[in-house]
């Protein structure tokens, strides 16, 4: 995975954003809260390089710090997914006899849209980081269990795995010590994926006010807040925005250059053409 | 009709630069079968393809050799003028009738495509055209057939369409690419035939391409063995099976089941040559039952063995002739 | 062909049954009484009872979920705590203005995807290509609310070619519809036309190399013609299988986007009926939304069987 210059990349550009989200708060040159009635809406200087917001806040601190909302959502939500729409898939895939009811579960749930199914969710729950967390995973489970499910379908076939069965393997053992290491690759890739646009809803919830406690800066709610000054203060709207982008662009990098990497059948560059 | 002068194709991949047409001279006349023999890897098929100029660039490239049908330069051809050699003076067969047909379009659509491609015509005229091809190729009830997909059809019967497709603007000069290779034994014996009546009908020159010396004993009047890029000997039919001049062709023969014959059919050992760092010596040296030291430094041309009957080996036919039957024994 | 059709409409009932019932449990989840956070906090204990009465909350959770299920089933989804006027009357009343935008979206969308597929595939051997997958790349990378928010900014603010709010019906008139229409239509399809234009272009490639289209070029067919007919037309049919997905992405986005542009959809009435705790338009919204959804799916489904003459015939 690290043959692949994009990876390499990516991987770095993460590393930098969680390196400055984390330890934000001992290099900033601003708290991100530090209020400065005098200084409202003033814009990028050498200063304020991102310039500042309606309460004279840093934007640039804030965008920094907003960087630990959505990665953290996104992370946890990523995994969270990965885990219950893994055992799902896996199960499913492993039992005819459960498979059916499952399947129509998974579909019920993927009968939403994503964003759709979240903001609903968080409508009836309430906007707190865990029930955006609980939300976006009911939301983005289901697109991991199929992938798991059509993969464990593959794998189940495979030879090895029915040796595995007339050696006397039980169940359990055959799907976690011989189908899952098989299936890890889709499963690698596609939370990249959902890590992504976990980010992407979590960031589009903020912004519809149905998000995270206001007083913690997220890269949503910042839009949401600049949206009113947008002709005044053009940059108070560019800069979370970009935090965004570059950190989405960073993981669907990742994910697309993981998937050529495990993908045997990927047409290179420089077709290895075989002399028929 | 078709000339070939010291063709060289190379196909740029990321392991290095493969040789895979090294100097290949020859030429078919009007009317004429040829055939062209070699295991899987030498070259026959990029050469196939290099006639109508349908490897795909990149990876190959063309830095030596000529390609002349009527006298014209295929190599040197614009867009337009391979777009007129194309099904029109040379046709091709491909060796898989599977994928070789567009699945999601009739094959009455596929073959008026190709009849109007050269030359329009009104709608019902090249539709009557299309019905009497795929009467040719002894498709039955063509009528109604023609409205079919191709995934309707049997294999066998994939093969005749793409025959039927070939034959649309009745070309000079057939390239059919292991024609065979996909289908069953019985319904091998009946393309075989078929292309035997169209050559009859039709006049046109025939190149088979294949890796079965038996499916071009009954067929071809000359025959040409490719091994690693090169032609390795080339005669008549009667020149390549009864009188053999090269190992190579020896061990394939060997290789191959015979009727009524009782004999242990016997594989040829080793692999190919690496076609992108070629042995040094003779290219099939490494596997060569009659190989002997100097056979590692020198690189035979072909050779003359009378009667137009070429072999490149070291060997002169009398010394070929006379350890024959030592190394067969061994 | 018809034993898979029938089957398929089939599989619609136990699909549709599950997301009754997700739509159900979506409302019912909501800590609290939702009679109390509906009216608020300073309300009579007596008015909280009247409308645990009305909303049937008394009841077992099966009970309340059965009735809900069978007025669903004859059409009616409750009334709108806030205005009072029927849910059904309010999505139809607001989905005309949703479904202009998608309509317009997604010829928008098919419009700049498919010549741009054909393209990039036409010059594959050119410097566009590893430039378009870049660009695709960071297509799906970018919010469409703040793509939407640069685009106010650069033809709204600053070069004001286009309103930044407001919707006008289609009867009063085609060019000041499109003229409102066209920058939401806009930002709503730049997500998904690199969607499809990647899936258009990765199915093109794999069809350039099949036998098939060598056969077409050996036939003496111009490279444009074998591109755009052969090529092109087995591409087709896998890429309709994510034109599903497309819809739910143009589904998703329209609440951002009729938000952002005061369009008065049901996106909007949605995010409203959020903020004010009107949970019957919540849950008929949202059961709406996912009914289109499952029927835009059939849709896709039977004609990828149609366009496929390899199922079509079998």
């Amino acid at each position: 995975m690290f043959q692949k210059k994009t990876n390499v990349l990516a991987l770095c550009i993460l590393s930098l954003i969680v390196l400055a989200t984390i330890t934000a708060q001992w290099w900033l040159p601003f708290s991100p809260t530090n209020i400065d009635p005098e200084k409202r809406l003033t814009a990028p200087s050498f200063d304020h390089w991102f310039g500042t917001d309606d309460f004279g806040r840093d934007v640039f601190a804030r965008t920094v710090v907003a960087a630990q909302v959505s990665l953290a959502v996104g992370g946890i939500v990523a995994l969270f997914a990965t885990v219950i729409g893994t055992t799902i898939g896996l199960v499913s895939g492993y039992f005819r006899k459960v498979d059916f009811i499952l399947m129509r579960v998974i579909d019920g749930f993927l009968a939403f849209p994503a964003l759709l199914l979240a903001l609903a969710l968080v409508a009836a729950l309430g906007g707190s980081l865990i029930n955006i967390i609980i939300a976006l995973t009911l939301a983005f489970f289901p697109v991991m269990a199929r992938v798991v499910r059509s993969a464990t379908l593959q794998v189940k076939n495979e030879s090895y795995i029915e040796a595995a069965r007339t050696t006397g393997a039980s169940h359990f053992v055959v799907i976690t010590r011989y189908i899952f290491p098989n299936i890890l690759s889709p499963v690698i890739v596609q939370s990249t994926f959902i890590f992504a646009k976990a980010i992407l809803a979590e960031a589009a919830l903020s912004f519809l006010g149905v998000g995270v406690d206001p007083s913690t800066p997220t890269w949503g709610s910042m839009l949401q807040e600049a949206q009113i000054y947008l002709t005044i203060a053009p940059w108070y709207s560019i800069f979370p925005g970009l935090g965004i982008v570059i950190t989405v662009l960073a993981l669907n990098l990742l994910g697309d250059g993981l998937r050529d990497a495990f993908d045997p059948h990927q047409v290179k560059r420089k077709p290895r053409t075989k002399v028929a | 009709m078709l000339k070939v002068d010291n063709l060289h194709v190379h196909l740029d991949t990321s392991d290095g630069i493969v040789k895979a047409v090294d100097g290949v001279t020859f030429s078919i006349e009007a009317g004429e079968t040829i055939g062209i023999v070699g295991e899987s890897g030498s070259g026959k098929s990029v050469l196939a393809h290099s006639l109508m100029r349908l490897n795909p660039e990149p990876p190959a490239t063309y830095p030596k050799g000529k390609v002349y049908v009527n006298d014209r330069n295929v190599l040197q051809m614009n867009k337009k003028e391979l777009r007129h050699l194309r099904g029109n003076q040379v046709a091709m067969v491909f060796q898989d009738p599977m994928s070789s047909l567009n699945p999601v379009f009739k094959v009455g659509k596929q073959l008026i495509e190709g009849i109007q491609a050269h030359r329009k015509r009104p709608k019902k005229e090249a539709k009557e055209k299309a019905i009497e091809l795929l009467r040719d190729v002894g498709i039955p009830d063509p009528e109604s057939r023609i409205d079919s997909y191709p995934h309707q059809f049997s294999g066998g019967m994939r093969q005749r369409v793409l025959i039927a497709m070939a034959l649309a603007s009745e070309p000079k000069l057939l390239v059919a690419d292991e024609p065979t290779t996909a289908l069953d034994v019985t319904i091998q014996a009946q393309v075989l035939d078929l292309l035997k009546q169209i050559q009859h009908k039709y006049g046109a020159a025939i190149l088979i391409i294949t890796h079965d010396l038996g499916v071009v004993a009954q067929l071809a009047d000359r025959i040409l063995v490719m091994y690693a890029g090169r032609i390795v000997e080339f005669g008549s039919t009667q020149d390549i099976f009864y009188r053999t001049a090269m190992p190579y062709t020896w061990s394939l023969l060997r290789s191959i089941p015979t009727a009524g014959a009782k004999r242990r059919l016997i594989p040829i050992d080793g692999q190919p040559p690496s076609l992108i760092h070629p042995p040094k010596g003779c290219n099939f040296e490494p596997r060569c039952p009659f190989a002997t030291d100097a056979c590692r430094h020198i690189d035979p041309d072909l050779e003359p063995r009378g009667d137009g009957h070429q072999a490149a080996c070291i060997l002169s036919a009398s010394e070929f002739e006379s350890i024959k039957e030592e190394v067969a024994s061994s | 062909m018809l034993q898979y059709t029938i089957r398929r409409l089939l599989s619609v009932i136990p699909v549709m049954f599950v997301v009754s019932v997700i739509v159900f449990m979506i409302v019912h989840l909501t800590p609290g009484n939702p009679a109390l956070i509906i009216l608020g906090e300073d309300t009579s204990p007596k008015a909280i009872a009247d409308l645990e009465e009305q909303l049937g909350l008394n009841d077992p959770l099966y009970i309340q979920f059965f009735n809900w299920l069978s007025q669903v089933i004859t059409g009616d989804l409750g009334t709108s705590v806030y205005s009072e006027r029927k849910v059904t009357e309010l999505i139809f009343s607001n989905f005309r203005p949703t479904f202009s935008l998608m309509s317009l979206s997604m010829i928008l969308l098919l419009v700049i995807a498919i010549p741009a597929a054909i393209a990039i595939v036409a010059l594959r051997k050119t410097v566009l290509d590893p430039i378009f997958t870049s660009v695709s790349l960071l297509g799906v990378s970018i919010p469409d609310f703040w793509l939407a928010i640069l685009l106010v900014l650069g033809f709204g603010v600053a070069l004001p070619v286009f309103p930044v709010a407001g919707y006008v019906p289609l009867t009063e008139g085609m060019g000041a519809w499109l003229y409102h229409l066209l920058l939401p239509a806009f930002v709503l399809a730049i997500v998904e036309v690199g969607i499809i234009a990647r899936m258009l272009r990765d199915s093109m490639l794999e069809s350039v190399n099949q036998d098939y289209t060598k056969t077409a070029l050996a036939k003496g067919i111009k490279e444009r013609e074998v591109l755009v007919r052969h090529v092109f037309a087995n591409a087709l049919i896998p890429t309709t299988t994510v034109l599903g997905a497309t819809v739910a992405g143009l589904l998703g986005g329209t609440v951002i986007i009729e938000t952002l542009f005061t369009i008065p959809g049901i996106g909007q009435l949605l995010i409203d009926s959020i903020h004010r705790r009107d949970y019957p338009v919540v849950q008929g919204v949202v059961l709406f939304i996912a009914a289109i959804y499952v029927l835009v799916n059939l849709l896709v489904d039977l004609l990828y069987t149609f366009l496929d003459p390899r199922i079509r015939y079998d």
